[in-house]
């Protein structure tokens, strides 16, 4: 359904700083895929999703969707396929208006026609769905979405973007900026979500755990090279320890730290 | 006194209205305003006085602002001009358009029939003074407005409009063009500014290319004072804030013109100080609200 053939970005190019962020990525995502995605900083997760996204366009290579090559659509014309979740909880929603004009805005899709959609029966259809993320937030409707914490902001960009129902979904360490409790539960909705609407879904993590716990297929990256790519049975197979013994397998490396690499908590 | 206090309160406080879907909603700070603000009273201007239908002017003034606004929009989107810069090269480029358009630096309309002239004509036989009949009209017309703007914000676009000026990365992963939407945004602003100049030059009787000089000044003010009134995530309330801050803002400079006269040593040409001054005034209030409220003594919004 996804696929980047050679794809190749390059930033600074011409100057000291030159820095091939992504060499030669070659892959195909097929629909409901959940793949998680790990590495060090600076093994170019996130320049890869920017890439999918189309916040950046390749050096070389091309992108596809459904077989039709995205590589030069703009962001925004790709988002319509693509659901995007950010580290930062503030970034999916808009702080200043309540919580049902964000429901409203993300409830469809692309340009916004001067309509008034915001009627009681859609009130009633967003404070159902909000009930399944069991935080009380189907009685704050009204409230700005600025007085919810980072947990209930990330949750609730999580089920805007369900409910505009993507044909991808990319979440760039969507919980690292929450405590342990609200990102055990982000995570958990997250894992619902992408089984009951069969979404095909990256998941960038530092967590080697839930790396292998979720998902049925896993990329390891390293230097802007996608090195381990597992799925299936072996996937299912893995442990952390395989993990890293397969890390200095593939890059004939010895780290003094894991951890530098992989967190293992 | 009191009635021209209101009526120039509404009639500025359209372009009030304008100034705070740029530097509020679209958190887009646009200087356009001190062009298109003279633009719409130039057009409406030179086709008064050619004898043109009161309300197709009207309409033309407002299409001629959207399209100033639109400009301003395109420069900073297309060519990425940062959009302080790019308001000043459409408002510079206005002043010599405004020109063309009433072919002299000055077009009285004392002996043309202007929509104000006719709203008192209606309302003369049934005991209204001029300036009670101005009012009503102006309080209507910027009411008008404000209901327009109020389900307009409410509607699909207008929310999407909103949320640009709060967080442009959720408008992108939403599927919606921002460039699309400054374009719109900017462009609706200047044509309510445009408005708001037609019908300014038909109260003063004339149009005159230096119309609009630091008006923009006179919107920020009655936008921020409007802040310190009402408070509420309601597009309802907020314009209504910007209309009350209009009003207060006009008092304040009536009040002002008053002291200017008795105080010896002020000059009639230190208002525009006077107007700077309460902006700065303000600015320090916001401020001082902010940190209040990160003190956590007030409730945040």
């Amino acid at each position: 359904m996804i696929s980047l053939k050679n794809i190749a970005i390059v930033f600074n190019k011409g100057t000291p700083d030159e820095n091939l962020a992504l060499n030669n990525i070659n892959l195909s995502i097929k629909e409901g895929d959940f793949i998680t995605i790990i590495g060090s900083n600076g093994a170019g997760k996130s320049t890869l999703f920017n890439i999918i996204s189309g916040s950046y366009f390749p050096t070389s290579g091309t992108v596809s969707i459904n077989n039709i090559d995205v590589t030069r659509h703009a962001e925004y014309k790709r988002a319509k396929y693509i659901g995007r979740i950010f580290q930062n909880p503030l970034m999916g929603t808009a702080g200043n208006m309540s919580l049902e004009d964000n429901m409203m805005i993300s409830y469809k899709k692309g340009f916004k026609w001067p309509i008034l959609s915001l009627n009681q029966k859609m009130r009633q259809f967003f404070q159902d769905e909000l009930k399944q993320l069991d935080m009380g937030l189907e009685n704050r409707l009204r409230d700005n979405v600025g007085l919810f914490s980072g947990g209930q902001r990330q949750a609730l960009t999580l089920l805007m973007m369900v409910l505009s129902q993507p044909a991808l979904i990319l979440l760039d360490e969507h919980t690292a900026a929450l405590d342990p409790k609200n990102a055990a539960l982000v995570l958990e909705l997250t894992s619902h979500f992408v089984k009951k609407y069969n979404l095909t879904t990256m998941m960038i993590t530092h967590n080697m755990n839930h790396a292998i716990e979720y998902g049925n297929r896993l990329f390891m990256m390293d230097k802007g090279e996608v090195i381990f790519d597992v799925q299936g049975e072996e996937k299912k197979a893995l442990t952390q320890a395989r993990l890293i013994e397969k890390f200095h397998e593939i890059r004939h490396s010895e780290f003094d730290n894991d951890k530098v690499l992989l967190s293992q908590d | 006194m009191f009635e021209s206090i209101i009526a120039e309160g509404c009639l500025y406080g359209i372009m009030a209205l304008g100034v705070f879907i740029t530097f509020r909603v679209l958190d887009f700070p646009d200087l356009t305003v001190d062009g298109s603000f003279p633009l719409g009273a130039a057009i409406m201007a030179a086709f008064l006085v050619k004898g043109y239908s009161l309300w197709l002017a009207l309409v033309l003034a407002f299409v001629g602002g959207t399209m100033a606004g639109m400009l301003t929009a395109v420069l900073h989107n297309e060519l990425k001009i940062p959009n302080l810069l790019a308001g000043i090269l459409t408002m510079i480029l206005l002043y010599s358009v405004n020109l063309r358009i009433l072919g002299t630096s000055n077009v009285s309309l004392l002996n043309v029939d202007t929509i104000l002239s006719r709203v008192f004509g209606f309302l003369k036989p049934i005991g209204f003074s001029r300036e009670m009949s101005y009012m009503l009209f102006f309080i209507l017309a910027i009411f008008i407005i404000k209901f327009i703007m109020d389900v307009f914000f409410r509607t699909d676009l207008g929310l999407t409009l909103g949320a640009l000026g709060n967080n442009q990365q959720m408008i992108i992963s939403q599927g919606v063009n921002p460039k699309l939407l400054k374009v719109i945004g900017v462009g609706f602003s200047n044509g309510l500014v445009a408005i708001s100049g037609a019908l300014t030059a038909q109260y003063q009787n004339f149009a005159d290319v230096g119309l609009g000089q630091g008006i923009i000044i006179a919107g920020l003010a009655s936008v921020m004072i409007g802040e310190f009134l009402f408070r509420s995530n309601r597009i309802g309330w907020l314009t209504l804030n910007v209309i009350l801050g209009s009003i207060i803002f006009h008092g304040v400079m009536y009040g002002a013109r008053l002291a200017i006269f008795e105080i010896p040593f002020l000059e009639s040409s230190d208002l525009k100080a006077v107007q700077v001054l309460l902006v700065i005034i303000c600015l320090a209030g916001v401020l001082a609200r902010e940190h209040q409220r990160k003190k956590g003594k007030e409730k945040p919004r």
